[in-house]
């Protein structure tokens, strides 16, 4: 049951991630986009990592890809009849991300210590108590300090999409 | 601690930590091939999201095989951090967009030569 859910997520998530890749509209993809995080979402909550799944979807699909359609409405690029890509780039791209998994690959396998079952392994990441309490003990620092990275970031952006007056364009 | 009913889904484990780590490196190196490929600035972007989510990917997997949380809590950190980042990167697109009327990066070449 659980290999067979694994592979339809695993599919799920890389059919998607290349229909990102290859679709001609920018829509399109953002929507591929959303259906490869549900597939890696399912993928969490077969790992036990229920929050995690949950703060994907709501963060990534809710947020994230609702911000990437707002932009992409807002600056209304379809890419008319532009070429996506050269020959080129296709070759030496695929190239490249084949060196890359090839890499990764024989990294995995090569150099992994063997893990212990894990049915036997002590599933603790399913409940929020154990979150809460990682998060408020050990991770109190890093909590803060994301929190204020938000604020920053919020700070950032309100800057960033103000008009500035006198300044000349870099052409 | 009860075991959540959700965790009867997952059963009896048959599928590896290997399998998880080539399931996300497939999926950031097709996230890589969009970065490389493209020329659409916000579907680069969608393509670096990508490579983001597909290490979370290993990292899940790892905490879940060792039994630990750390990995948990990172990803955790990962999300919140890639949330600000998103909406910093895109407010830079925007402005880009602005000032240049496009967001094509073969047109973006003001720091060329």
């Amino acid at each position: 049951m659980s290999d067979l859910l694994f592979h339809l997520f695993a599919l799920l998530s890389v059919a998607c991630a290349l229909g990102v890749v290859f679709n001609k509209n920018a829509v399109a993809s953002a929507l591929c986009f959303l259906l490869s995080l549900v597939g890696v979402a399912g993928l969490f909550v077969l790992l036990d990592a229920f929050l995690l799944a949950v703060l994907l979807v709501l963060v990534y699909a809710g947020a994230v890809v609702a911000l990437f359609l707002f932009i992409i409405m807002l600056l209304d690029m379809q890419g008319g009849d532009r070429k996506r890509f050269t020959k080129a780039t296709l070759l030496s791209s695929t190239v490249a991300a084949g060196l890359l998994v090839t890499g990764l690959v024989s990294f995995a396998s090569h150099g992994l210590v063997e893990t212990a079952d894990p049915a036997t392994v002590k599933v603790v990441g399913s409940s929020l108590r154990a979150y809460a309490e990682q998060l408020f003990t050990v991770y109190l620092l890093p909590v803060q300090i994301v929190g204020f990275l938000l604020l920053i970031a919020m700070l950032g952006v309100i800057v960033l999409s103000k008009k500035f007056e006198g300044l000349e364009d870099v052409k | 601690m009860s075991p959540l009913p959700l965790a009867a889904l997952s059963g009896p484990f048959a599928v590896s930590l290997n399998a998880y780590l080539y399931l996300a490196a497939v999926l950031f190196a097709v996230g890589f091939f969009g970065v490389l490929l493209r020329k659409n600035t916000l579907v680069i972007y969608m393509c670096l999201e990508l490579m983001l989510v597909a290490s979370t990917v290993a990292l899940v997997a790892f905490s879940r095989y060792n039994g630990v949380l750390d990995g948990n809590v990172f990803v955790f950190f990962i999300l919140t951090v890639a949330a600000a980042e998103v909406a910093v990167g895109l407010a830079i697109i925007v402005a880009l967009f602005r000032r240049r009327q496009t967001v094509q990066v073969e047109e973006l070449n003001a720091l060329k030569n």
